[in-house]
């Protein structure tokens, strides 16, 4: 087995038994990236002799002060909205082409504390904009298993990576199933946290009530593992929760005896494809055949999440957006000759259609006279949708429900359709409207393309959720890797052909 | 026909508190151009603001001083606009749940003390500073434009009234008890040249015998008592001049320029900006406990309507006094220390509204600068009383212990100004005084008793001074014979 395809659990084990160095796992990885890259697009900056050099630096580390930490030297994809200071972070946009942070981000700076080795900056939706990571602007990247098809997004960067080895672990950010959709589209594990559980300074915000970030792995021991890293309460974060983080790791248990699963109608809905649904019933069946309860239950506002969502993400998105306006930092147009026609050449410029379009919807959702009808409604459906999650709960231990009603579809297959596209999140966005946390494992394949199921957990009860997920994972099976992961797949002429991107942003 | 003035004001007060409202960076003004700046107050992506603690209290004891009623659950709004001085393109402001709301603030006017309502209190972060480069200075014909971000979310008070002032008199009165009553409070300095305290304006005009109101513009611009009320004055006479004519009011926003002494309209109301307020997503609701607001109310000083009061019944003191002494607390306090160590309040009274206040004025210092201390005035106030020196030598005494911070005594000795107490000196001076002036002494032989009244001035005179004004005269007296 090759080191860029092994859990990074396995890893761990064998970097701190000193059986292979973190030299040589990066190597592997950036090989990996080298051949795979021009294919794939995962990242929109590689940090190809950064990581080599910090690969060095934690084994001379390693050998002499012995203990790594569980994500010590392993090759991390971060989502390009995670500010990292010095490295550059676009958000996949032009307007941030040039960007360096000044500062880490929280999770940063709590992997740094672990010596993480970031390998690249992941391609993204701009601004996290999208389930397809077509709305990129340095190019769409390809899905592993269908390289004609969307790896989801918008964190499709990070997933597409942590599938095809191109990294062993990714950070991605979930507003609406940022995290879960791209890791069920890749045949990969993503965990949404609840809401205040990981700090969210300096994640470049999209929609501040519903930002989260989240882990995606390769399994659900890596995904406690790097839960352990990143939550906790930070000062910075005034929505940060203070609360005792327990060892997710010990939640790993194989044993699902005695569990309350509930199953939402709502989720199940119509546009969900046939064999998804097959494959998340069949899921269900193996829980119950474990000895877990399930029962299919109704949570009646959960019909109005996507509506409720179009209104309060565009709306915080069109003010979080504003300060890009070319005064302080990131693009700004040429040759204006006042302060409007400065602001409308760079914002015109800088930010893509997706961008624009959710801008001019949440400006209008907000404005004087609709405020009431859309924005102040949209929050009321909220309320109702977090009570009815919270009555819920007062029966089930968990949810389940698919994690995307269909696998990957196929690129500019929904470009031109944006309500086609919004409805890639109709079973992920309830949860982020409601704060709770979810995690979406593979449970199957339809025509060789990854299906996920998505488990959703009380606030705060990531535990049970990491344990529903891990039984799921042990009795499962899924162990099936994207076809380019054949050791020595070549690229057909065909699939080098695809290498011309659509992007016009600069790629590193 | 006759018109009122209907007029309620809009005050933005900069908090002195240490750090800016919703980061670490320092507060303190006259910093070179954006060096008191982090991620949080630059808008950097990423960046979240946290609530400066601090500055809750401190709205919380405005808030109370102020009679409001206070939200136990408030909750802070984005104001969104684009301008280069708003790094965020929002200002974090509060919308419909400000800290307080429904206080009072009572002023003294020349037909008694007058409660003007308060509409509400609420927190916010200042902008930065631009700085255009060209000969108007305006944004719109800059060559350049530079920003300095330094006072950028230095945490702001805003006080709306409600319309309840008539005269731009009394809107003066209102600004300056307002700011004596912050000062008291210690949560601003209210400095208007340092732009600590700003004020705006919304004057409308109606008959006399109408009820409703008429319509209103806003003036912008008010940052000095002198400008507020020539804005008032012009802007108050051109409503009239267009309501007398038949005319109509348009509700607009309006400039004042204190060059020229007119308002100039900026935007009409179809213009004015939709600021799409919303919760602020990235701050949880404040709750502010009982205990807080007991807290604060702890934490609250004897405010100048109380004072006052007590200084007249304390001190004794007529009330045109008392209201002088406590129009500012430094004074207030500087009163108070001196009442400690001398027992006649109204002749310390009398000294700091004088001498003391018209040095303060003549060289623009604060009370709190001043070279001299209670102590200096207290000693000086000894050395009359033991008849070292005359009162009309402690004037000079005091202006030089103001100049020089030196103490009444070294003054008096180093310049020789000790009271001539022997009397044999005197007599001789007396004699002198006598012999030189044949008609004063004629006539106040005759009866006038008003010549007197000059020989003791030219006594004085020989001796610079330095004699005790009842000595003379009964030396004189005893000269002289008779009454
Ligand atoms: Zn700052």
């Amino acid at each position: 087995m090759e080191l860029w395809d092994m859990k990074g659990h396995q890893l761990a084990e064998m970097i701190e038994k000193k059986e292979v160095s973190v030299s040589e796992v990066t190597r592997s990885v950036l090989d990996r990236i080298r051949s795979l890259e021009p294919l794939l697009n995962c990242y929109i900056t590689v940090l190809e002799e950064e990581s080599q050099t910090l690969a060095r630096q934690i084994d001379k580390y390693i050998a002499q002060e012995g203990h790594p930490a569980p994500l010590t030297g392993l090759p991390m994809a971060v989502k390009d909205l995670i500010c990292t200071r010095g490295v550059r972070t676009t958000c996949g946009s032009r307007i941030l082409d040039n960007y360096l942070p000044v500062y880490d981000a929280t999770v940063i700076q709590k992997l740094k504390d672990q010596r993480y080795l970031p390998v690249g900056k992941a391609n993204m939706d701009e601004f996290a904009m999208g389930s397809s990571t077509e709305n990129s602007y340095y190019g769409p990247t390809r899905n592993p298993w269908n390289t004609e098809r969307v790896p989801g997004g918008s964190s499709g960067g990070s997933a597409a990576a942590v599938a095809a080895g191109e990294a062993i672990v990714a950070l991605g950010s979930d507003t609406g199933g940022s995290i879960r959709q791209p890791a069920s589209l890749c045949g990969v594990v993503g965990l949404k946290p609840t809401y205040g559980l990981v700090s969210r300074y300096g994640l470049v915000a999209f929609a501040s009530s519903l930002d989260q970030i989240g882990p995606i792995t390769r399994d659900v021991q890596d995904a406690a593992i790097f839960l352990n890293a990143i939550a906790g309460h930070d000062v910075m974060d005034s929505t940060s929760v203070k609360r005792e983080i327990p060892d997710y790791t010990k939640a790993l248990v194989d044993d699902v005896r005695g569990l309350k699963i509930g199953v939402p109608q709502e989720l199940m809905v119509e546009g969900v494809e046939m064999k998804v649904r097959d494959s998340v019933n069949q899921a269900i069946e193996l829980l119950v055949s474990l000895g877990a309860f399930c029962e299919e239950t109704s949570l009646p506002y959960l019909e109005h999440s996507l509506s409720a969502y179009y209104i309060i993400a565009p709306a915080e998105a069109s003010a979080n957006l504003a300060r890009y306006d070319g005064v302080k930092y990131g693009h700004r147009a040429r040759g204006s000759r006042n302060i409007r026609e400065m602001y409308k050449k760079t914002r015109s410029e800088g930010f893509g259609a997706e961008v624009k379009r959710r801008i001019m919807l949440g400006t209008y959702a907000l404005s004087a006279g609709y405020y009431e009808a859309y924005y102040g409604q949209a929050q009321k459906v909220r309320t109702l949708i977090v009570n009815d999650f919270r009555q819920a709960f007062q029966k089930y231990d968990v949810l389940v429900s698919p994690t995307s009603p269909t696998v990957a579809f196929k690129i500019g297959e929904k470009v031109d359709n944006p309500l086609q596209m919004y409805l890639s999140d109709v079973c992920t966005i309830p949860v982020n409207l409601a704060g709770i946390p979810a995690i979406s494992v593979p449970c199957g394949t339809s025509d060789g393309l990854p299906i996920g199921l998505q488990i959703i957990g009380r606030a705060f009860d990531e535990e049970t959720i990491l344990r529903v997920a891990y039984t799921f994972e042990q009795y499962f099976g899924f162990n099936q890797s994207p076809p380019l992961t054949n050791p020595g797949v070549q690229l057909t002429e065909d699939q080098k052909s695809q290498v011309q991107m659509s992007g016009e942003g600069r790629r590193r | 026909m006759d018109f009122e003035a209907v007029i309620g004001l809009e005050t933005h007060i900069e908090l002195s508190t240490v750090t800016k409202m919703f980061c670490g960076c320092s507060t303190v003004f006259g910093h070179p151009p954006n060096t008191q700046v982090c991620p949080v107050c630059l808008a950097l992506p990423g960046s979240l603001p946290l609530i400066n603690r601090k500055a809750v209290e401190y709205t919380i004891k405005v808030a109370l001083a102020l009679n409001c009623q206070i939200q136990s659950f408030c909750q802070f709004h984005r104001k969104n606009y684009f301008y280069p001085d708003l790094p965020k393109g929002y200002q974090i402001s509060q919308y419909d749940l400000p800290l307080g709301r429904n206080g009072y603030l009572e002023i003294n006017t020349e037909d008694g003390t007058r409660k003007v309502r308060i509409h509400r209190v609420h927190m916010e972060e200042d902008t930065g500073k631009l700085i255009h480069s060209g000969l108007t200075g305006r944004i719109s014909e800059a060559q350049e434009s530079a920003v300095d971000f330094n006072r950028c979310g230095v945490p702001l008070l805003e006080i709306v009234t409600e319309p309840d002032l008539r005269t731009p008199e009394e809107a003066k009165i209102f600004l300056s008890s307002l700011r004596n009553l912050l000062q008291y409070l210690e949560v601003s300095d209210c400095n208007m040249e340092e732009g600590s305290l700003r004020c705006d304006a919304n004057i409308s005009v109606r008959r006399g015998d109408m009820d409703e109101l008429g319509t209103k513009t806003e003036v912008k611009n008010l940052n000095s008592f002198r400008f507020l009320s020539r804005a008032l004055q012009y802007e108050i006479e051109r409503q009239k001049k267009i309501l007398a004519k038949g005319g109509v009011i348009r509700q607009e926003t309006r400039h004042f320029d204190a060059t020229t002494n007119r308002t100039t309209s900026l935007r009409s109301k179809e213009m004015a900006h939709d600021y799409r307020y919303f919760p602020e997503p990235d701050l949880v609701p404040l709750e502010i406990s009982d205990q807080w607001v007991d807290e604060g109310r702890r934490s609250l000083p004897e405010l100048p309507g109380a004072k006052r009061l007590r200084f007249m019944e304390g001190y004794g003191l007529p009330e045109y006094d008392a209201e002088a002494l406590t129009s500012s607390r430094a004074m207030a306090d500087f009163f108070e220390e001196c009442a400690k160590r001398y027992h006649r309040p109204k002749i310390i009274s009398n000294w700091l509204m004088g001498d003391f206040t018209s040095l303060l004025n003549a060289t623009d210092t604060a009370v709190e600068r001043s070279k001299v201390t209670p102590e200096h005035l207290t000693e000086m106030l000894k050395l009359i009383d033991e008849g070292v020196i005359s009162g009309k030598i402690a004037k000079s005494v005091f202006e030089e212990m103001f100049n020089t911070g030196r103490m009444p005594r070294e003054v008096v000795e180093e310049k020789g100004l000790t009271q001539i107490a022997d009397e044999e000196e005197l007599a001789r001076l007396v004699a002198e005084v006598i012999a030189e002036n044949e008609k004063a002494t004629g006539d106040y032989r005759e009866g006038k008793g008003s010549a007197l009244g000059f020989l003791v001035g030219q006594v004085m005179k020989k001796t610079r001074g330095r004699a005790n004004p009842e000595l003379i005269n009964r030396l004189l007296r005893e000269r002289l014979g008779g009454s």
